[in-house]
């Protein structure tokens, strides 16, 4: 037995010894790669680069479509000859828009898979899940479009390529009053979701600097199905709007049930609307509502018309949504600072990143301010006939 | 006043399906003396029959007729209560002689089984899918209060069908072998009943109820996914022990109770996001003061 243990024993050493020699070989190959022997000794020929995504679940559009672009991004880039004479790889996880799932899965990203930087989620509780993580091995994180300012909080390896919830927030709130001309606005906000209380409280700050009132403020839990009990006591306040900062599952549900107690009134959202299942589901319910975003497929630069048309050929005729463009960006946000940084290593591609500026974009000129967000535009939508209608562009 | 009645209504209609399930909790408790905790997954998967089932009825009824609508909830109805019976059958049944906490605990890890297995891309995997419209809808004024066409579909079908159990438990042999096996099952199989027929039928109708509230509770909510069941089911299942478990009228009581509790606390601004905490919390309270629940009888358990 001590001779089989010795033996096998000397086997695995022999065999990691010609593992690290055929490492180190390829190392000159490479360009640049000056990182150190154990992280790029995994990553070997490619570039990882880790993606977490709700893939499935309650806000699996969400994750689909931000994963498709990021996807068609990374494709880009390699087509074109990759970053730093190698390719990249990009090795995604789903979260199942579940709690405690992207703690899970981007733990397995960082210690198993090695990735040099992390792109992710959509929603601002699972990014805030996932940040921490990242901060502490010092690996780069771009949210595609998560916009709580708590998110980029988390530390200084942490970015976003999308607007904050306070500009959101405000654009509604100025949208409500001055568009819509209501004087007051009831806010039923999910109180599960860092997103949707955030976003309530820079739209209640800015309406009521407006002058206007706040009438009624009721809460739910993301995953209910029953809204009625607090749709009627919205409509007893006699609003002239409401305000939603759900996501598109739940608020298609609350748009429905709403229209059955007969609050007919302008209902209005954020970018967590946007999904085409929010027409699948709430068909007629949602027609004419209101939400904020962070573009049109219809109008933008000619890197975002060029996007388009490439995303249509890619996924069989769909046109991209704004997570879809979203992930696109966080992609080439991130390819760029690797080739500006000119290495893998965690340090000079957050430097790299931190450094970013008019980057041009697919949502549009992207420039990382010192608190590693994006100062950009955002778009108002409306739903007219099961699409969304461009009605105008706000700018910062 | 306006604000009162319609938050009534509303509550009625949520509560009447809470009652469907709680009658369902119930009736295995009275039978089996153990909490069947699939049983709110029976609801959703009675959802997603109804959901599959629909584009094939309305290729022979015109869509939203009530004919069709009425035999989706048939077929459905029946899908659900063979699922009932199966899950019986092969996960309980080999138990029954086993302490009750081993089969309550397998009842969690059915309930666990089916929901994520349904979870999975080959199955239904967990998007949100939008539930068809199975009736058209009206909208009814009374006064300033507004009835929803659904709400009074949803209020009386539970009626109907709370006369319909009453009907098969009191007046019918199949009901009164139920009470008897409910009673003392060695004795009611020493008199000639056989149990396991009894056990399963029980299974197999509160199963029907289930996939029939799986139908209501769709046309409240209509968004289906696989684990839309748990929230039902949870608060059915505090329904059913406020009522007094292995009670039919207290399981239907309690429903009620807790559907206009939450629907008011739902209604008042900072109360609203505690609904599921005051139904806890009215859980407890009955649990310390009336431990056999609202309609329950105490019995004195022999040492």
């Amino acid at each position: 037995m001590t001779k089989m243990n010795l033996f096998s024993t000397t086997v695995c050493a022999v065999a990691a010894a010609v593992f690290l020699a055929g490492c180190g070989k390829s190392e000159p190959g490479a360009p640049g790669a000056t990182t150190g022997g154990s992280s790029s000794g995994a990553s070997g020929e490619v570039i990882k680069v880790g993606e977490f995504a709700s893939l499935t679940g309650k806000e699996a559009t969400f994750g689909q479509s931000s994963h498709e672009g990021t996807a068609m991004a990374i494709e880009e880039i390699n087509a074109a000859g990759g970053l730093l004479g190698r390719k990249l790889e990009l090795v995604t996880e789903d979260t199942q828009s579940k709690a405690g799932e992207p703690a899970t899965v981007v733990n397995k990203l960082v210690s198993r898979d090695n990735v040099v930087a992390v792109l992710g989620e959509v929603a601002s509780s699972r990014s805030l899940e996932a940040a921490p993580i990242c901060q502490q091995s010092k690996i780069p994180m771009i949210s595609p479009s998560s916009t709580n300012p708590k998110v980029t909080e988390s530390g200084d390896f942490i970015f976003r390529v999308c607007f904050i919830d306070p500009f959101q927030g405000t654009v509604m709130a100025n949208f409500a009053s001055k568009t819509l001309n209501a004087k007051k606005v009831a806010v039923f906000t999910d109180v599960k979701s860092d997103y949707s209380k955030g976003l309530a409280k820079f739209f209640k700050e800015q309406f009521t600097k407006n002058g206007g009132t706040i009438a009624g403020e009721l809460d739910y839990n993301g995953g209910d199905k029953d809204f009625k009990g607090q749709l009627t006591a919205i409509k007893s306040e006699n609003p002239d709007a409401v305000f939603v900062p759900g996501y598109y599952t739940d608020v298609a549900l609350i748009c429905i049930q709403a229209k059955q107690l007969g609050l007919n009134v302008p209902f209005m959202g954020g970018d967590g609307w946007e999904s085409e299942d929010l027409v699948k589901i709430g068909q007629g319910a949602v027609e004419n509502h209101y939400f904020s975003t962070h573009y049109h497929p219809d109008v933008g630069s000619e890197t975002s018309k060029k996007f388009v048309a490439n995303y249509k050929k890619h996924y069989n005729g769909k046109t991209p949504d704004a997570l879809a463009a979203c992930g696109f960006d966080s992609a080439a946000v991130l390819a760029d600072a690797i080739k500006r940084a000119g290495s893998t290593d965690g340090q000079k591609v957050r430097d790299a990143l931190a450094a970013t500026k008019d980057f041009d974009g697919v949502t549009g000129k992207i420039t990382i301010n010192e608190k590693r967000d994006a100062t950009k535009s955002a778009v108002i939508l409306q739903i007219k006939d099961g699409k969304y209608k461009y009605l105008t562009t706000v700018n910062p | 006043m306006e604000w009162f009645f319609q938050q009534l209504i509303n509550g009625l209609a949520l509560g009447a399906i809470y009652a469907l399930i709680a009658l369902g909790y119930t009736m295995v408790y009275g039978v089996l003396r153990f909490i069947n905790f699939a049983h709110s997954d029976v609801l959703m998967l009675g959802a997603f029959a109804a959901y599959f089932v629909t584009p094939a009825i309305w290729k022979i009824f015109p869509a939203q007729s009530i004919t069709g609508a009425l035999l989706i909830t048939l077929v459905t109805a029946l899908l659900c209560a063979g699922m009932g019976i199966l899950i019986e059958l092969l996960a309980y049944r080999p138990l029954r002689k086993r302490p009750k906490l081993t089969v309550l605990i397998t009842a969690i890890g059915v309930s666990l089984f089916i929901e994520f297995t349904c979870q999975h891309k080959a199955v239904f995997g967990s998007k949100t899918r939008p539930f068809p419209q199975l009736l058209p809808m009206h909208d009814f004024h009374i006064g300033n209060l507004l009835v929803n066409s659904n709400d009074i579909v949803v209020l009386g079908v539970t009626v109907v069908l709370l006369v319909a159990l009453w009907f098969i438990v009191q007046k019918t042999k199949i009901g009164t072998a139920m009470r008897a096996v409910s009673f003392n099952m060695q004795a009611a199989s020493l008199m000639g009943i056989n149990v396991n027929r009894i056990v399963s039928f029980t299974f197999g109708l509160g199963s029907a109820l289930a996939g029939i509230a799986g139908i209501l509770y769709s046309m409240k909510a209509p968004g289906i996914e696989p684990l839309m069941g748990i929230q039902p089911g949870l608060r059915a299942f505090i329904a059913a022990v406020l009522g007094g478990i292995g009670n039919l009228p207290g399981a239907a009581l309690g429903g009620i109770v807790i559907g206009i509790v939450e629907t008011y606390a739902g209604g008042i601004a900072g109360v609203s996001n505690y609904r599921d905490g005051i139904a806890f919390a009215m859980l407890i309270g009955i649990l310390i003061f009336r431990p056999a629940g609202l309609l329950g009888k105490t019995t004195i358990e022999k040492v």
